[in-house]
């Protein structure tokens, strides 16, 4: 059975023929159009590595039936840099050193901006932990991704305040 | 993961019919489903999409002041409705203590219903479980059992329902609204869940192709809104299943308990209303000692099924300490860690 879906991902469309109906949203990312910043942890919806923004949220895609998200706008790790300019939480990861070896990283990333566009955590320390925590980190860089974090909000909110004047 | 057809039906009723086949499954989100999949523990021949089923994604605000949340709300945009949030302070609490912001984004209300009782021994396709293969035994007897039932177990499964949402909801006295092959029906959620029995592979009372469409508040829930809470011991500060958990809703008037509404989570097949507690309640003043009477009523029936007789205690703990922090009032900001009874601000003893 084909199915053929299109999404938006990073800003461009792109359609795709599913030979059988299995394919996650993550393995579609990665194995289908090469965008493999997106990392596949554990597979399972418990360590936040595979987290993308659908329709502005983020989702873990590895519990994300390609075919049900047919239509859907997508943001990767990929699509969030604007050109040679990393976007304000990259920037705040590298530094804050919320990293070791990086292999969680796009997924925080992904994580930190759907956190933010949230709105729930403001400038508290234990409310960021707390909305990361479906992300984890097997390094322990924690200090450092909450650092980012808040830090990457300030900026942001400023910048809208800054645009809205 | 074994190969399936994907059907995405426009109406209701077809997807009711699309689903009534043996071997069909309905797919929301999949946070729960894809994983048994994957894990090779559910294997569905048919998955019937109903994402994009018309009209099942409002919540709505009832003339008599009860509350219509339709069954493919995502858990995330209940917890932040603002009138939501306003009227059942516990239900948010529950729901932004469970799983991840990742999940919560994903996961429907319908689906979060329906999510598998289970344990490590039901996702574990080498160990004996009755309720993946029915008459297969049961590893978790003799196995890791300190996390599983309390209350309602039977010799052929132990296991325990996960969520957190429905144990408030059961407290509130929520109903669900099912659509069948034989039309529209009402199950109160107390009734939707069954305990295992002899037969632990049948999670619910549903039928093959029901289909529930909405889940329903009545306008009496908004009244215990001033003294709610929902509390979860869990094995770390944040996205895990509750080692035991308790929703505490009182009316409170004049320093007397008008009427409580209790139940617990992580105790049983099902969340689990203490009605006979909540009668010692209605009529008490709110303190310690009423409320450790409750809480030895509500376990009364307990009795442990491995290495987990701390939970019958532990239990009785969350639920006065649940009590105790309903009586003082739901707080006016959700806390920072929803449900939980830690807090890393530090304290000042000046």
């Amino acid at each position: 059975m084909n199915l053929s879906i299109s999404l938006t991902v990073n800003g461009v469309r792109r359609d795709v023929e599913l030979a059988d109906p299995r394919v996650t949203l993550l393995d579609l990312l990665r194995e289908r159009l090469q965008l493999t910043g997106t990392k596949k942890g554990c597979d399972r919806g418990q360590c936040g590595a595979c987290t993308v923004l659908v329709d502005g949220r983020r989702i873990n895609s590895c519990l994300a039936l390609a075919a049900s998200h047919d239509g859907a706008d997508i943001v990767t790790i990929e699509g969030i840099a604007r050109g040679e300019e990393l976007h304000p939480i990259q920037a705040a990861f590298i530094a804050h050193d919320g990293m070791q070896c990086g292999f969680c990283t796009p997924g925080q990333i992904m994580s930190a901006i759907g956190l933010i566009g949230e709105g729930q955590a403001g400038d508290d320390p234990e409310r960021v932990r707390e909305g990361m925590s479906g992300n984890l980190c097997r390094c322990g860089a924690y200090s450092g991704i909450t650092d980012a974090v808040l830090e990457a909000q300030k900026s942001l909110v400023k910048t809208d305040q800054g645009r809205a004047a | 993961m074994k190969n399936f057809d994907y059907v995405r039906p426009a109406t209701i009723s077809d997807a009711v019919a699309a689903a009534s086949e043996s071997g069909a499954a309905y797919l929301a989100a999949g946070t729960n489903l894809l994983d048994l999949m994957k894990g090779g523990i559910a294997g569905p021949s048919r998955l019937v999409d109903v994402t994009r089923l018309p009209g099942l994604d409002r919540i709505e605000h009832l003339a008599d002041g009860g509350i219509r949340i339709g069954a493919l709300v995502r858990n995330a945009d209940l917890a932040h409705d603002p009138d939501f949030a306003r009227a059942c302070p516990a239900v948010v609490e529950a729901l932004l203590s469970g799983a991840s912001a990742q999940l919560r984004n994903a996961a429907t209300v319908g689906g979060n219903l329906l999510q598998r009782t289970r344990c490590g021994y039901f996702y574990d396709p080498a160990s004996a479980c009755n309720k993946r293969q029915p008459g297969a035994g049961c590893d978790a007897r003799d196995g890791e059992n300190r996390l599983h039932a309390i209350l309602g177990w039977s010799n052929a499964c132990i296991a325990t329902h996960p969520s957190d949402f429905c144990v408030p909801l059961v407290a509130l006295d929520a109903v669900v609204e099912i659509e069948g092959k034989t039309g529209r029906r009402e199950v109160a959620l107390e009734a939707l869940h069954r305990l295992p029995g002899d037969t632990p592979e049948r999670d619910s009372v549903l039928d093959p192709g029901d289909l529930i469409v909405a889940l329903r508040l009545p306008g009496e829930a908004r009244t215990f809104s001033a003294h709610a809470r929902y509390l979860k011991i869990r094995e770390r500060t944040s996205f895990a299943f509750a080692v035991v958990s308790a929703a505490a809703a009182l009316r409170i008037e004049q320093g007397t308990i008008r009427d409580a509404r209790l139940a617990l989570g992580g105790v049983a097949a099902k969340p689990w209303r203490a009605r006979a507690a909540e009668k010692i309640l209605a009529g008490a003043r709110p303190d310690r000692a009423a409320f450790r009477r409750a809480a030895e009523t509500a376990l009364a029936d307990a009795k442990p099924s491995g290495d987990n007789q701390f939970k019958i205690e532990l239990a009785q703990r969350i639920l006065v300490r649940a009590l105790s922090l309903a009586a003082a009032g739901t707080p006016a900001r959700m806390p920072a860690l929803p449900a939980s009874p830690f807090s890393s601000q530090i304290r000042s003893f000046a």
